[in-house]
Protein backbone atom coordinates (compact mmCIF):
# COMPACT_ATOMS: atom_id res chain seq x y z
CA UNK A 1 0.00 0.00 0.00
CA UNK A 2 2.73 2.44 0.94
CA UNK A 3 4.94 1.73 -2.05
CA UNK A 4 1.95 2.28 -4.29
CA UNK A 5 1.20 5.56 -2.53
CA UNK A 6 4.74 6.73 -3.04
CA UNK A 7 4.57 5.85 -6.73
CA UNK A 8 1.36 7.82 -7.09
CA UNK A 9 2.86 10.78 -5.26
CA UNK A 10 5.85 10.84 -7.54
CA UNK A 11 3.62 10.50 -10.58
CA UNK A 12 1.44 13.31 -9.27
CA UNK A 13 4.37 15.62 -8.81
CA UNK A 14 5.79 14.91 -12.22
CA UNK A 15 2.40 15.74 -13.63
CA UNK A 16 2.27 18.87 -11.52
CA UNK A 17 5.75 20.02 -12.50
CA UNK A 18 5.14 23.05 -14.68
CA UNK A 19 6.69 23.34 -18.06
CA UNK A 20 8.94 26.24 -17.11
CA UNK A 21 9.66 27.70 -20.51
CA UNK A 22 13.21 27.05 -21.61
CA UNK A 23 13.87 30.76 -21.87
CA UNK A 24 12.17 31.91 -18.69
CA UNK A 25 14.38 33.75 -16.23
CA UNK A 26 13.75 34.68 -12.62
CA UNK A 27 14.36 38.24 -11.50
CA UNK A 28 14.73 38.84 -7.78
CA UNK A 29 13.38 42.31 -7.28
CA UNK A 30 11.71 44.70 -4.91
CA UNK A 31 8.09 45.26 -4.00
CA UNK A 32 8.42 48.93 -4.97
CA UNK A 33 9.09 48.15 -8.63
CA UNK A 34 6.55 45.33 -8.81
CA UNK A 35 3.72 47.10 -6.96
CA UNK A 36 4.08 50.17 -9.14
CA UNK A 37 3.14 48.11 -12.20
CA UNK A 38 6.45 48.79 -13.96
CA UNK A 39 7.04 45.13 -14.82
CA UNK A 40 3.55 44.73 -16.23
CA UNK A 41 4.53 47.51 -18.60
CA UNK A 42 8.08 46.38 -19.46
CA UNK A 43 7.91 42.60 -19.61
CA UNK A 44 5.41 42.18 -22.47
CA UNK A 45 7.55 44.52 -24.62
CA UNK A 46 10.71 42.57 -23.80
CA UNK A 47 9.01 39.21 -24.33
CA UNK A 48 7.77 40.28 -27.73
CA UNK A 49 11.22 41.42 -28.83
CA UNK A 50 13.16 38.42 -27.57
CA UNK A 51 10.75 35.59 -26.74
CA UNK A 52 12.21 35.46 -23.24
CA UNK A 53 9.72 35.22 -20.38
CA UNK A 54 10.65 37.01 -17.18
CA UNK A 55 9.28 35.85 -13.82
CA UNK A 56 9.52 38.41 -11.06
CA UNK A 57 9.80 37.53 -7.39
CA UNK A 58 9.01 40.73 -5.50
CA UNK A 59 10.40 40.87 -1.97
CA UNK A 60 12.36 43.39 0.09
CA UNK A 61 15.84 44.25 -1.19
CA UNK A 62 17.46 42.44 1.73
CA UNK A 63 15.59 39.23 1.02
CA UNK A 64 16.07 39.58 -2.75
CA UNK A 65 19.84 39.72 -2.25
CA UNK A 66 19.73 36.73 0.10
CA UNK A 67 17.69 34.74 -2.40
CA UNK A 68 20.17 35.65 -5.15
CA UNK A 69 23.04 34.60 -2.86
CA UNK A 70 21.31 31.21 -2.70
CA UNK A 71 21.34 31.16 -6.52
CA UNK A 72 17.54 31.38 -6.58
CA UNK A 73 17.39 33.85 -9.42
CA UNK A 74 19.16 34.92 -12.60
CA UNK A 75 19.00 38.68 -12.30
CA UNK A 76 18.93 40.99 -9.28
CA UNK A 77 17.15 44.34 -9.65
CA UNK A 78 17.10 46.25 -6.36
CA UNK A 79 17.82 49.62 -4.76
CA UNK A 80 20.53 49.55 -2.11
CA UNK A 81 23.79 50.47 -3.80
CA UNK A 82 26.24 49.61 -0.99
CA UNK A 83 24.65 46.16 -0.53
CA UNK A 84 24.61 45.62 -4.31
CA UNK A 85 28.29 46.53 -4.59
CA UNK A 86 29.10 44.15 -1.77
CA UNK A 87 27.17 41.43 -3.62
CA UNK A 88 29.37 41.95 -6.69
CA UNK A 89 32.58 42.27 -4.62
CA UNK A 90 31.79 38.94 -2.98
CA UNK A 91 31.74 37.40 -6.44
CA UNK A 92 28.01 36.61 -6.32
CA UNK A 93 27.20 39.03 -9.13
CA UNK A 94 28.95 39.66 -12.45
CA UNK A 95 28.75 43.45 -12.45
CA UNK A 96 26.39 46.19 -11.38
CA UNK A 97 24.87 48.86 -13.62
CA UNK A 98 22.85 51.92 -12.71
CA UNK A 99 19.42 51.47 -14.26
CA UNK A 100 16.99 54.17 -13.16
CA UNK A 101 16.05 56.33 -10.20
CA UNK A 102 13.19 57.99 -8.48
CA UNK A 103 13.07 59.50 -5.04
CA UNK A 104 11.93 58.88 -1.51
CA UNK A 105 9.28 61.02 0.11
CA UNK A 106 7.78 61.31 3.58
CA UNK A 107 4.03 60.96 3.69
CA UNK A 108 1.79 61.51 6.66
CA UNK A 109 -1.63 62.50 7.96
CA UNK A 110 -3.12 65.64 6.47
CA UNK A 111 -3.32 67.40 9.85
CA UNK A 112 0.48 66.99 10.12
CA UNK A 113 0.95 66.86 13.94
CA UNK A 114 4.72 67.44 13.67
CA UNK A 115 4.34 70.38 11.30
CA UNK A 116 6.73 69.18 8.61
CA UNK A 117 4.61 69.92 5.56
CA UNK A 118 6.49 71.58 2.75
CA UNK A 119 9.94 70.95 4.24
CA UNK A 120 12.72 70.13 1.83
CA UNK A 121 15.42 69.34 4.36
CA UNK A 122 14.76 65.77 5.42
CA UNK A 123 17.08 65.97 8.46
CA UNK A 124 15.11 68.83 10.00
CA UNK A 125 11.84 67.07 9.24
CA UNK A 126 12.95 63.83 10.93
CA UNK A 127 14.30 65.76 13.94
CA UNK A 128 11.01 67.54 14.29
CA UNK A 129 9.04 64.28 14.11
CA UNK A 130 11.29 62.79 16.81
CA UNK A 131 11.07 65.87 19.04
CA UNK A 132 7.28 66.09 18.89
CA UNK A 133 7.03 62.34 19.40
CA UNK A 134 4.66 62.03 16.44
CA UNK A 135 4.20 58.44 15.31
CA UNK A 136 6.56 57.20 12.59
CA UNK A 137 6.06 53.86 10.86
CA UNK A 138 9.31 52.23 9.73
CA UNK A 139 9.66 49.20 7.47
CA UNK A 140 12.05 47.56 9.92
CA UNK A 141 12.67 44.75 7.42
CA UNK A 142 16.18 45.33 6.07
CA UNK A 143 14.74 46.41 2.72
CA UNK A 144 16.31 49.05 0.49
CA UNK A 145 13.88 51.65 1.78
CA UNK A 146 14.60 50.64 5.38
CA UNK A 147 18.36 50.85 4.85
CA UNK A 148 17.91 54.32 3.37
CA UNK A 149 15.71 55.42 6.27
CA UNK A 150 18.30 54.19 8.81
CA UNK A 151 21.01 56.14 6.97
CA UNK A 152 18.89 59.32 7.06
CA UNK A 153 18.22 58.92 10.80
CA UNK A 154 21.90 58.37 11.50
CA UNK A 155 22.64 61.70 9.71
CA UNK A 156 20.37 63.42 12.22
CA UNK A 157 22.22 61.89 15.16
CA UNK A 158 18.98 60.46 16.51
CA UNK A 159 18.64 56.74 17.18
CA UNK A 160 14.90 56.16 16.75
CA UNK A 161 15.14 52.50 17.75
CA UNK A 162 15.44 53.58 21.39
CA UNK A 163 11.79 54.63 20.98
CA UNK A 164 10.83 51.40 19.19
CA UNK A 165 7.31 50.47 20.22
CA UNK A 166 6.78 54.06 21.37
CA UNK A 167 6.50 56.74 18.68
CA UNK A 168 8.83 54.73 16.39
CA UNK A 169 6.90 51.72 15.06
CA UNK A 170 8.80 49.06 13.13
CA UNK A 171 6.25 47.07 11.14
CA UNK A 172 8.68 44.45 9.85
CA UNK A 173 6.75 44.22 6.59
CA UNK A 174 6.65 45.44 3.00
CA UNK A 175 6.10 48.97 1.80
CA UNK A 176 2.39 48.58 1.12
CA UNK A 177 1.71 46.87 4.45
CA UNK A 178 3.67 49.59 6.22
CA UNK A 179 1.68 52.31 4.45
CA UNK A 180 -1.55 50.56 5.44
CA UNK A 181 -0.29 50.46 9.03
CA UNK A 182 0.77 54.10 8.93
CA UNK A 183 -2.68 54.94 7.59
CA UNK A 184 -4.29 53.02 10.45
CA UNK A 185 -2.16 54.71 13.15
CA UNK A 186 -1.97 58.16 11.50
CA UNK A 187 1.81 57.81 11.48
CA UNK A 188 4.43 59.34 9.19
CA UNK A 189 6.21 56.99 6.84
CA UNK A 190 8.99 57.13 4.29
CA UNK A 191 8.25 55.56 0.94
CA UNK A 192 9.54 55.64 -2.61
CA UNK A 193 7.48 57.83 -4.87
CA UNK A 194 6.47 55.04 -7.27
CA UNK A 195 4.87 52.94 -4.53
CA UNK A 196 3.06 55.99 -3.20
CA UNK A 197 1.68 57.03 -6.60
CA UNK A 198 0.33 53.56 -7.26
CA UNK A 199 -0.93 53.06 -3.68
CA UNK A 200 -4.71 53.08 -3.49
CA UNK A 201 -5.37 53.40 0.26
CA UNK A 202 -4.15 57.00 0.59
CA UNK A 203 -6.96 58.23 2.84
CA UNK A 204 -6.20 61.76 4.03
CA UNK A 205 -2.43 61.26 3.65
CA UNK A 206 -0.34 63.73 1.68
CA UNK A 207 3.24 63.96 0.54
CA UNK A 208 4.73 66.21 3.22
CA UNK A 209 8.48 66.16 2.66
CA UNK A 210 10.19 65.88 -0.71
CA UNK A 211 12.95 67.31 -2.84
CA UNK A 212 16.05 66.72 -0.67
CA UNK A 213 19.05 65.48 -2.66
CA UNK A 214 19.57 62.92 0.12
CA UNK A 215 16.26 61.29 -0.84
CA UNK A 216 17.58 60.09 -4.20
CA UNK A 217 16.64 56.45 -4.87
CA UNK A 218 18.91 54.65 -7.31
CA UNK A 219 18.05 51.25 -8.78
CA UNK A 220 20.74 48.90 -10.06
CA UNK A 221 20.70 45.68 -12.04
CA UNK A 222 23.09 42.74 -11.65
CA UNK A 223 23.50 39.38 -13.38
CA UNK A 224 23.92 36.62 -10.80
CA UNK A 225 27.34 35.07 -11.35
CA UNK A 226 27.02 31.83 -13.39
CA UNK A 227 30.51 30.81 -12.28
CA UNK A 228 29.20 30.60 -8.70
CA UNK A 229 25.65 29.56 -9.55
CA UNK A 230 25.67 27.08 -12.47
CA UNK A 231 21.85 27.17 -12.61
CA UNK A 232 21.91 30.79 -13.77
CA UNK A 233 20.62 31.32 -17.32
CA UNK A 234 23.40 33.73 -18.11
CA UNK A 235 22.54 34.32 -21.76
CA UNK A 236 18.88 35.12 -21.25
CA UNK A 237 19.63 37.07 -18.06
CA UNK A 238 22.27 39.17 -19.81
CA UNK A 239 19.87 39.74 -22.73
CA UNK A 240 17.34 41.17 -20.27
CA UNK A 241 19.94 43.42 -18.66
CA UNK A 242 21.28 44.57 -22.03
CA UNK A 243 17.77 45.42 -23.15
CA UNK A 244 17.00 47.36 -19.95
CA UNK A 245 20.17 49.40 -20.42
CA UNK A 246 19.63 49.90 -24.16
CA UNK A 247 17.87 52.86 -25.69
CA UNK A 248 14.74 50.78 -26.19
CA UNK A 249 14.63 49.62 -22.56
CA UNK A 250 15.44 53.02 -21.12
CA UNK A 251 12.77 54.55 -23.34
CA UNK A 252 10.23 52.00 -22.15
CA UNK A 253 11.03 52.81 -18.50
CA UNK A 254 10.61 56.54 -19.16
CA UNK A 255 7.35 55.91 -20.99
CA UNK A 256 5.72 54.27 -17.96
CA UNK A 257 3.38 56.72 -16.30
CA UNK A 258 0.57 56.51 -13.78
CA UNK A 259 -2.10 59.21 -13.78
CA UNK A 260 0.15 61.23 -16.04
CA UNK A 261 3.16 61.08 -13.72
CA UNK A 262 6.42 59.42 -14.66
CA UNK A 263 7.41 56.90 -11.96
CA UNK A 264 10.98 55.98 -12.85
CA UNK A 265 13.71 57.98 -14.53
CA UNK A 266 16.18 55.94 -16.59
CA UNK A 267 19.84 56.81 -16.01
CA UNK A 268 21.93 53.99 -17.43
CA UNK A 269 25.34 55.16 -18.56
CA UNK A 270 24.90 54.54 -22.27
CA UNK B 1 -17.62 50.28 5.24
CA UNK B 2 -17.76 51.57 1.69
CA UNK B 3 -14.78 49.30 0.98
CA UNK B 4 -16.89 46.27 1.82
CA UNK B 5 -19.79 47.25 -0.43
CA UNK B 6 -17.28 48.14 -3.16
CA UNK B 7 -15.75 44.72 -2.64
CA UNK B 8 -19.09 42.95 -2.98
CA UNK B 9 -19.77 44.80 -6.19
CA UNK B 10 -16.29 44.09 -7.52
CA UNK B 11 -16.47 40.41 -6.59
CA UNK B 12 -19.70 40.16 -8.57
CA UNK B 13 -18.10 41.89 -11.55
CA UNK B 14 -15.03 39.65 -11.46
CA UNK B 15 -17.13 36.52 -11.46
CA UNK B 16 -19.70 37.76 -13.98
CA UNK B 17 -17.08 38.81 -16.50
CA UNK B 18 -15.08 35.62 -16.01
CA UNK B 19 -11.97 37.71 -15.64
CA UNK B 20 -9.19 35.70 -17.37
CA UNK B 21 -6.56 36.44 -14.72
CA UNK B 22 -8.99 35.48 -11.98
CA UNK B 23 -9.79 32.15 -13.63
CA UNK B 24 -6.09 31.38 -13.94
CA UNK B 25 -5.50 32.18 -10.27
CA UNK B 26 -8.54 30.21 -9.09
CA UNK B 27 -7.52 27.22 -11.22
CA UNK B 28 -4.01 27.24 -9.77
CA UNK B 29 -5.36 27.55 -6.22
CA UNK B 30 -7.55 24.51 -6.78
CA UNK B 31 -4.81 22.57 -8.55
CA UNK B 32 -2.29 23.18 -5.77
CA UNK B 33 -4.58 22.66 -2.78
CA UNK B 34 -6.50 19.67 -4.18
CA UNK B 35 -3.23 17.97 -5.17
CA UNK B 36 -1.92 18.59 -1.66
CA UNK B 37 -5.10 17.12 -0.15
CA UNK B 38 -4.90 14.05 -2.41
CA UNK B 39 -1.29 13.35 -1.47
CA UNK B 40 -1.92 14.12 2.20
CA UNK B 41 -4.77 11.57 2.18
CA UNK B 42 -2.65 8.93 0.44
CA UNK B 43 -0.08 9.28 3.20
CA UNK B 44 -2.19 10.46 6.13
CA UNK B 45 -5.10 8.01 5.99
CA UNK B 46 -2.99 4.81 6.11
CA UNK B 47 -0.85 6.43 8.77
CA UNK B 48 -3.93 7.38 10.79
CA UNK B 49 -5.35 3.88 10.39
CA UNK B 50 -2.09 2.26 11.42
CA UNK B 51 -1.86 4.45 14.52
CA UNK B 52 -5.51 3.69 15.30
CA UNK B 53 -5.16 -0.09 15.40
CA UNK B 54 -1.64 -0.69 16.65
CA UNK B 55 -0.28 -0.55 20.17
CA UNK B 56 3.43 -0.05 20.71
CA UNK B 57 5.68 1.51 23.33
CA UNK B 58 5.89 5.28 22.87
CA UNK B 59 2.55 5.38 21.03
CA UNK B 60 1.30 8.15 23.30
CA UNK B 61 4.29 10.28 22.43
CA UNK B 62 3.79 9.66 18.69
CA UNK B 63 0.11 10.62 18.93
CA UNK B 64 0.99 13.79 20.83
CA UNK B 65 3.57 14.65 18.17
CA UNK B 66 1.16 14.08 15.27
CA UNK B 67 -1.50 16.13 17.03
CA UNK B 68 0.97 18.94 17.73
CA UNK B 69 2.05 18.98 14.07
CA UNK B 70 -1.50 20.01 13.16
CA UNK B 71 -0.45 23.41 14.43
CA UNK B 72 2.56 23.75 12.10
CA UNK B 73 2.87 27.44 11.21
CA UNK B 74 2.61 27.79 7.40
CA UNK B 75 5.42 30.33 7.26
CA UNK B 76 7.77 27.91 9.04
CA UNK B 77 6.83 25.10 6.64
CA UNK B 78 7.46 27.53 3.78
CA UNK B 79 10.86 28.39 5.17
CA UNK B 80 11.85 24.74 5.66
CA UNK B 81 10.77 23.83 2.12
CA UNK B 82 12.51 26.94 0.77
CA UNK B 83 15.78 25.99 2.47
CA UNK B 84 15.58 22.50 0.95
CA UNK B 85 14.51 23.51 -2.56
CA UNK B 86 16.72 26.58 -2.83
CA UNK B 87 19.57 26.16 -5.33
CA UNK B 88 21.86 26.39 -2.31
CA UNK B 89 19.86 23.67 -0.51
CA UNK B 90 20.15 19.87 -0.64
CA UNK B 91 17.36 19.47 -3.24
CA UNK B 92 18.25 22.58 -5.22
CA UNK B 93 19.35 20.54 -8.23
CA UNK B 94 15.69 19.66 -8.87
CA UNK B 95 14.97 23.28 -9.77
CA UNK B 96 11.58 23.17 -8.07
CA UNK B 97 11.63 26.49 -6.21
CA UNK B 98 9.09 29.01 -7.53
CA UNK B 99 6.98 26.30 -9.20
CA UNK B 100 3.50 24.98 -8.36
CA UNK B 101 5.16 21.68 -7.38
CA UNK B 102 7.01 23.44 -4.57
CA UNK B 103 3.71 24.87 -3.39
CA UNK B 104 2.09 21.42 -3.43
CA UNK B 105 4.99 20.01 -1.40
CA UNK B 106 4.69 22.76 1.22
CA UNK B 107 0.93 22.41 1.58
CA UNK B 108 1.19 18.61 1.70
CA UNK B 109 3.60 18.86 4.63
CA UNK B 110 1.24 21.32 6.27
CA UNK B 111 -1.90 19.19 6.07
CA UNK B 112 -0.69 15.57 6.23
CA UNK B 113 -0.56 15.77 10.06
CA UNK B 114 -4.13 17.10 10.07
CA UNK B 115 -5.36 14.20 7.96
CA UNK B 116 -3.36 11.67 9.99
CA UNK B 117 -4.37 12.99 13.41
CA UNK B 118 -8.08 13.45 12.68
CA UNK B 119 -8.42 10.15 10.80
CA UNK B 120 -6.63 8.36 13.64
CA UNK B 121 -9.27 9.59 16.06
CA UNK B 122 -12.19 8.67 13.77
CA UNK B 123 -10.80 5.22 12.97
CA UNK B 124 -9.82 4.42 16.54
CA UNK B 125 -13.37 5.06 17.74
CA UNK B 126 -14.74 2.91 14.94
CA UNK B 127 -12.22 0.19 15.62
CA UNK B 128 -13.26 0.02 19.28
CA UNK B 129 -16.81 -0.59 18.07
CA UNK B 130 -15.90 -3.39 15.64
CA UNK B 131 -12.88 -4.88 17.39
CA UNK B 132 -14.64 -8.14 18.28
CA UNK B 133 -15.99 -8.66 14.77
CA UNK B 134 -12.60 -8.03 13.20
CA UNK B 135 -11.07 -10.55 15.58
CA UNK B 136 -13.69 -13.19 14.73
CA UNK B 137 -12.98 -12.73 10.99
CA UNK B 138 -9.26 -13.04 11.74
CA UNK B 139 -8.48 -10.08 9.47
CA UNK B 140 -4.91 -9.14 8.83
CA UNK B 141 -3.72 -5.71 9.91
CA UNK B 142 -3.86 -4.48 6.36
CA UNK B 143 -7.37 -5.79 5.82
CA UNK B 144 -8.48 -4.21 9.07
CA UNK B 145 -7.08 -0.84 7.99
CA UNK B 146 -8.79 -1.10 4.61
CA UNK B 147 -12.11 -2.13 6.15
CA UNK B 148 -11.96 0.72 8.66
CA UNK B 149 -11.11 3.36 6.05
CA UNK B 150 -13.88 2.10 3.75
CA UNK B 151 -16.43 2.01 6.52
CA UNK B 152 -15.53 5.51 7.76
CA UNK B 153 -15.25 7.00 4.26
CA UNK B 154 -17.89 9.67 4.81
CA UNK B 155 -16.38 10.87 8.07
CA UNK B 156 -12.98 10.83 6.38
CA UNK B 157 -14.33 13.12 3.65
CA UNK B 158 -14.84 15.72 6.36
CA UNK B 159 -11.26 15.10 7.46
CA UNK B 160 -10.10 15.73 3.89
CA UNK B 161 -12.18 18.91 3.80
CA UNK B 162 -10.50 20.14 6.97
CA UNK B 163 -7.17 19.63 5.22
CA UNK B 164 -8.40 21.37 2.08
CA UNK B 165 -9.65 24.32 4.12
CA UNK B 166 -6.29 24.75 5.76
CA UNK B 167 -4.42 24.41 2.46
CA UNK B 168 -6.50 26.74 0.33
CA UNK B 169 -6.53 29.43 3.03
CA UNK B 170 -2.84 29.57 3.89
CA UNK B 171 -0.59 32.24 2.44
CA UNK B 172 2.65 32.00 4.43
CA UNK B 173 4.04 28.86 2.84
CA UNK B 174 3.04 29.39 -0.80
CA UNK B 175 4.28 32.98 -0.72
CA UNK B 176 7.80 31.87 0.21
CA UNK B 177 8.17 28.78 -2.00
CA UNK B 178 6.01 30.02 -4.89
CA UNK B 179 7.15 33.63 -4.95
CA UNK B 180 3.72 34.94 -6.05
CA UNK B 181 4.91 35.08 -9.67
CA UNK B 182 2.25 36.40 -12.04
CA UNK B 183 0.90 33.72 -14.43
CA UNK B 184 3.09 31.07 -12.80
CA UNK B 185 2.65 30.72 -9.04
CA UNK B 186 0.08 33.34 -8.08
CA UNK B 187 -2.85 31.85 -6.14
CA UNK B 188 -5.86 33.41 -4.44
CA UNK B 189 -4.23 34.06 -1.07
CA UNK B 190 -1.01 35.55 -2.48
CA UNK B 191 -3.06 37.71 -4.85
CA UNK B 192 -5.05 38.98 -1.86
CA UNK B 193 -1.81 39.75 0.00
CA UNK B 194 -0.49 41.58 -3.08
CA UNK B 195 -3.58 43.75 -3.52
CA UNK B 196 -3.54 44.54 0.21
CA UNK B 197 0.05 45.71 -0.11
CA UNK B 198 -0.97 47.84 -3.07
CA UNK B 199 -3.54 49.46 -0.81
CA UNK B 200 -6.36 48.26 -3.04
CA UNK B 201 -8.36 46.97 -0.10
CA UNK B 202 -11.62 46.69 -2.03
CA UNK B 203 -10.09 44.44 -4.69
CA UNK B 204 -8.32 42.40 -2.00
CA UNK B 205 -11.61 41.93 -0.19
CA UNK B 206 -13.38 41.04 -3.45
CA UNK B 207 -10.80 38.32 -4.08
CA UNK B 208 -11.33 37.17 -0.49
CA UNK B 209 -15.03 36.79 -1.17
CA UNK B 210 -14.35 34.78 -4.31
CA UNK B 211 -12.04 32.54 -2.27
CA UNK B 212 -14.72 31.99 0.35
CA UNK B 213 -17.26 31.20 -2.36
CA UNK B 214 -14.78 28.72 -3.81
CA UNK B 215 -14.36 26.97 -0.45
CA UNK B 216 -18.12 26.91 -0.08
CA UNK B 217 -18.45 25.39 -3.56
CA UNK B 218 -15.98 22.60 -2.86
CA UNK B 219 -17.67 21.80 0.45
CA UNK B 220 -21.10 21.80 -1.18
CA UNK B 221 -19.85 19.50 -3.95
CA UNK B 222 -18.48 17.04 -1.42
CA UNK B 223 -21.68 17.21 0.58
CA UNK B 224 -23.62 16.47 -2.62
CA UNK B 225 -21.46 13.47 -3.41
CA UNK B 226 -21.98 12.19 0.11
CA UNK B 227 -25.75 12.58 -0.03
CA UNK B 228 -26.03 10.83 -3.39
CA UNK B 229 -23.83 7.98 -2.26
CA UNK B 230 -25.78 7.60 0.98
CA UNK B 231 -29.08 7.52 -0.91
CA UNK B 232 -27.79 4.86 -3.29
CA UNK B 233 -26.56 2.81 -0.39
CA UNK B 234 -30.00 2.81 1.19
CA UNK B 235 -31.93 2.31 -2.04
Amino acid sequence: MFSRSVAIIIAGMTFAAPALAQDAIIVQSTTSTANSGLYDHLLPIFAEETGIDVNVVAVGTGQAIKNARNCDGDVLLVHAKPAEEKFVEDGRGVSRSDLMYNDFIIVGPGDDPAGVRGMEDVQTALQQIAQTGALFASRGDDSGTHKKEIALWSDTGIDPTTASGGWYRETGSGMGATLNAAQGMAAYAMTDRATWLSFRNKGDFDILVQGDADMFNQYGVILVNPAVCPSVKAEAGQAFIDWLLSEAGQGAIAAYTLDGEQLFFPNAKG
Amino acid sequence: MSDISDALHMAGQLVLHRDADLIEIVALSLHVSLSAVAIACLVGLPLGALLAITRFPGRGAVLTLVNALMGLPPVVVGLIVYLHLSRAGPLGFLGLLYTPTAMIIAQTILITPIVAALSRQVLEDLHAEYADQFRSFALSRRQTMQALIWDARYSLLTVALAGFGRAVAEVGAVMIVGGNIDHLTRVMTTAIALETSRGDLALAMALGMVLMALALGVNAAVHGVRLTAARQAHA
